[in-house]
């Protein structure tokens, strides 16, 4: 059953009347900017188009449907009173630019998130305008460099990135004017600092780090790269998409980064609705203080205010039209006060035993760890290599037969240091059960790839679409429909 | 502990097949010295009900208020559909399309969307977001640099009436690296761009030329020949734009005689509660021969092994998962759930609805001009066709008057006398198709009360 385009049900003429302003004549728009035909939006009932799109919701695979591991994505359960209290009525109607007498209910619960972030990372401030993961490292790095700047020291302009590093890690630090210097990992997983020392010098910048990093494991050694960094002159910027793996336990502040990204839509639940909206919230330590983007909120005890460049004169500046996600940051506010000091402790505690247990069920059962010596922290990394030499199988071909068994894939190809892995992350939501029988589902596969390895080529069998043909997506390019 | 599943009988279970004591021994290859204490700044637990009343009380001291801003973020009614969708556990806590098979009604919806924006534009191809409008300038600024082959200077012409935030986006994002914004004055009586004020150009390589429409004064501009002058010295054109205003203006893809080559803008309008700033959503559409060098994720049509019609995420090698260092952009997550609801706000207001939301716009704006104008010591700015926005100039600072508004339960519009010093005491307003007769005979009647009772500046 094939869901047709919305354009299809247009009729010329239908329309959701109840939705109509009234207004009277066209208005005087003049002659020669007015437009000659209308844009092709549908033309349906109001019935049509919620069917339509209901129908369209149930197409997806989501957390509040399905189990979904998806390594470095952190897909916890998005608790339903963050969007209710996000998204009361005064909360809603009000304008950004409203005087800010008008606005200190909500300005108090923006003040009390920048002060907790700051107190479950360690960091002296924190600024919560980045709009998503990537922003709060454009963010970050343009600090690094205002803060080299502001010292007259106009030759730092390399940033090093281990080779498993996020896609967005290099991709910021091009964004910023910088120039990007790759480091190896060790089989082990950690940083190769023989290699960390040769690349060090008056010319770096920085290094942006995850910990643990992409490869699930934490970096031990990190007070050693701490101070090989910050001896060359350089500075430690935190990705902090793995935060939900140490929050309450280690603070990135105390590891000795100077500046952090958090991903609120990660660690701290908001939702990913579909490809955002994020929060990249950023936190610094003292030497970064005086560039954090605009604006902040300020308190002097009786009043918040907003904090803008007369405050921060050095400020990097402004990186969105008003103070960034507002609705996602009272999400995130109110599920750390749900958490609370004890509940932030909790996280990582059963986000690392799911993940450690996902793990040994998965070992048990014969599945290959890249890291078998190590610990699991929120997520860990299965490889399929023995799979595809024995049976032909990709991890590709095991993750869309997961679909069929009604589970979302893990993170696949990522990092891509590891071959055919899969980077699985099942989060402290989930119950035990659940994480049985994923691993149930994975030893299926597996025995249908001895037996019947055509079982996971043409997966999925049981989705609304069979797999998709994405080369001719690109060759043939359709990316808007036209009326034939 | 709120959301956390096991039970103790769980743990022991789980800690025995792991084969370690107890979960502290999971983390036994962080460095002890690492370990953090207690986090006693975080105050304690809250449950459901104690986060609700707090939440509650804190939006009640707020209150809501007669609202007459815009300036980049505008109050349209939201159908009530839209919302009841988006809020969906399908559609709220699914994540990006990765799993295409298992995303086909995200995806199919992100097509749908594309679809209208680039219509809506008269552009052919879209993006499936980005931040917001003015991050979406910036994009399109960095995204003409490289799609202008010939163009080596990397230097934009940005009109001093586009909106001043977008504005100080652009230095704070673009400026790292290496682009180059020359700020072009605005006419003193018509508050627009013109033609003469180029002329100094002409001849110079100047990669793009920006034009704001309407402009952040809410004044039309002279789209056609500026963007014929712009072509004919060789620059691109990036035309930023509002969303409603399109159902009744001229789309970017028909400015001059070659039509606007990037556009951009704040997708807000389109079904997004003004939610105290955000999140929005930028929105980019562009020739076909530049989406190669267009940012963000772009979904394309395609078919399944057994030949039916799917939706999936391509052109993905301008992204960074893929092209790393060498990406158009950094962006990763954008603003998916704002677009679902742009998307359905547009199907549900369709091209007539959507027109009658413009229209409305224009017609309330314009009696908000006249009733506030009436008011002694309140006078229009410009003389030029508008939008939905207007310039007053007021014989006093407007601060104390929009304190004294407030006061009254009227957000009576921002203050642009900072960003604008050559105007005076100048005020933005805004009167969207949500303000009735009575709301502006409202305002102009306590304007009036205030202005009568202090003396003039």
């Amino acid at each position: 059953m094939q869901e047709k385009l919305i354009f299809e049900h247009s009729r010329p003429g239908r329309s959701a009347e109840a939705q109509y302003p009234s207004a009277t004549a066209a208005a005087q728009v003049p002659e020669a900017l007015r437009r000659r035909t209308p844009p092709r939006l549908p033309e349906v009932s109001e019935l049509q188009a919620v069917r339509h799109y209901t129908r369209l919701s149930r197409l997806n695979f989501s957390i509040d449907t399905h189990f979904y591991p998806l390594g470095s994505c952190t897909m916890k359960y998005n608790p339903r009173a963050c969007n209710q209290y996000a998204m009361l009525p005064e909360f809603l109607a009000r304008h950004p630019l409203a005087p800010e007498s008008t606005g200190q209910g909500i300005m108090q619960c923006l003040y009390e998130l920048q002060e907790m972030l700051k107190a479950v990372t360690g960091m002296q401030g924190v600024s919560l305008t980045p709009m998503a993961g990537a922003q709060g490292e454009f963010a970050g790095v343009a600090m690094i460099r205002a803060y080299h700047k502001a010292r007259l020291d106009f030759a730092r302009t390399e940033i090093i990135v281990p080779d498993a590093a996020h896609g967005t890690n290099p991709a910021t630090a091009t964004m910023c004017g910088c120039t990007v210097k790759e480091i190896p990992s060790l089989p082990n997983g950690d940083i190769d600092l023989n290699a960390l020392h040769a690349a060090v010098g008056p010319q770096t910048a920085g290094i942006m780090l995850t910990n643990p990093s992409t490869l699930g494991v934490f970096e031990r050694r990190i007070g050693e790269v701490a101070a090989i960094v910050h001896a060359a002159g350089g500075l430690l910027y935190y990705d902090g998409a793995n935060l939900n793996a140490i929050l309450g336990k280690v603070r990135p502040g105390d590891m000795g980064f100077d500046v952090i990204h958090m991903n609120l839509h990660k660690t701290f639940s908001t939702p990913h609705g579909g490809g955002g909206p994020g929060s990249g919230a950023v936190g610094v330590g003292e030497r970064l203080l005086p560039f954090l983007p605009l604006p902040l909120v300020g308190f002097d005890g009786q009043r918040y205010r907003w904090l803008g460049e007369k405050d921060l004169p050095q400020s990097i500046g402004r990186l969105s039209a008003f103070a960034g996600n507002t609705g996602v940051l009272l999400r995130a506010y109110v599920y750390m006060r749900m958490l609370g000091r004890e509940g932030m402790h909790r996280v990582s505690e059963f986000a690392t035993l799911n993940a450690n247990y996902l793990m040994a069920g998965l070992a048990a059962a014969g599945f290959e760890l890249a890291y078998p010596g190590r610990r699991a922290g929120h997520e860990f990394i299965v490889t399929l290599r023995r799979e595809a030499r024995e049976y032909g199988t990709t991890a590709m071909d095991f993750a869309k037969r997961l679909l069929d068994f009604g589970f979302h894939a893990p993170t696949t190809y990522f990092p891509l240091l590891v071959p055919e892995c899969l980077l699985i992350e099942p989060t402290e939501t989930e119950s035990k059960e659940e994480l049985d029988a994923f691993v149930a589902a994975m030893v299926a596969i597996r025995e249908e790839a001895q037996t019947d390895a055509g079982k996971l080529k043409g997966a999925p069998w049981t989705l609304p679409v069979r797999r998709l043909d994405d080369v001719r997506a690109a060759k043939h390019l359709d990316i808007a429909w036209v009326p034939a | 502990m709120p959301f956390i599943p096991h039970t103790p009988e769980d743990v022991r279970e789980m800690l025995e097949r792991i084969g370690a004591p107890d979960t502290d021994a999971l983390f036994d290859e962080i460095p002890a010295g690492l370990r953090t204490a207690a986090l006693q700044e975080i105050p304690p637990a809250l449950s459901e009900m104690e986060i609700g009343r707090l939440m509650s009380a804190r939006a009640a001291a707020d209150g809501r208020r007669l609202n007459f801003i815009g300036a980049g973020a505008y109050e349209h009614h939201v159908p009530a559909a839209v919302w009841a969708i988006v809020t969906r556990g399908e559609f709220y806590s699914a994540y990006t399309p990765y799993q295409a098979e298992a995303s086909q009604g995200t995806l199919q919806l992100l097509y749908e969307y594309q679809s209208m924006m680039a219509s809506l534009t008269g552009m052919a191809a879209s993006n499936a977001s980005l931040y917001d409008g003015a991050t979406a300038l910036a994009e399109a600024c960095l995204m003409a640099v490289r799609a202008h082959r010939k163009s080596k200077s990397q230097r934009i012409l940005v009109p001093a009436s586009v909106n001043p935030t977008y504005r100080q986006v652009l230095q704070a994002i673009a400026g790292n690296q290496n682009l180059a914004f020359d700020l072009l004055p605005y006419d003193a009586t018509g508050g627009h761009t013109t033609v003469a004020s180029l002329e100094k150009y002409r001849g110079a390589d100047i990669t793009a030329l920006v034009i704001q429409q309407p402009n952040f004064f809410g004044t039309l501009e002279d789209v056609d020949a500026l963007t014929d002058w712009a072509h004919a010295a060789g620059m691109l054109v990036i035309a930023v734009v509002n969303p409603t205003s399109l159902a009744i203006l001229k789309p970017p893809g028909e400015w001059g005689s070659k039509g606007a080559d990037i556009v951009c803008g704040e997708g807000q309008p389109l079904g997004v509660p003004l939610s105290s700033g955000g999140p929005y959503f930028g929105f980019m559409t562009t020739r076909l021969e530049h989406v190669r060098q267009m940012p963000g994720r772009i979904v394309g049509r395609t078919v399944d092994l057994d030949g039916k019609q799917g939706f999936t995420l391509t052109l993905q090698a301008r992204e960074q998962h893929i092209r790393r260092s060498k990406a158009t952009s950094n962006i990763c997550t954008n603003q998916g759930l704002l677009v679902t609801a742009a998307t359905i706000y547009m199907s549900l207001v369709g091209p007539h609805g959507l027109a009658q939301v413009a229209s409305a716009c224009m017609e309330r704006s314009a009696e908000l001009v006249d009733a506030l104008t009436r008011v002694r010591g309140v006078r229009l700015a410009f003389d030029r066709p508008r939008f939905h926005e207007a310039v007053l100039l007021l014989d006093r600072p407007v601060r104390g008057v929009l304190e004294a508004l407030a006061a009254r339960d009227i957000v009576g519009g921002v203050d642009i006398s900072t960003q604008y010093p050559a105007l005076g005491n100048a005020l933005l307003v805004c009167a969207t198709e949500t303000r009735t007769g009575e709301d502006v005979a409202t305002y102009a009647r306590v304007l009036s009360e205030i202005m009568q009772n202090a003396a003039a500046a």
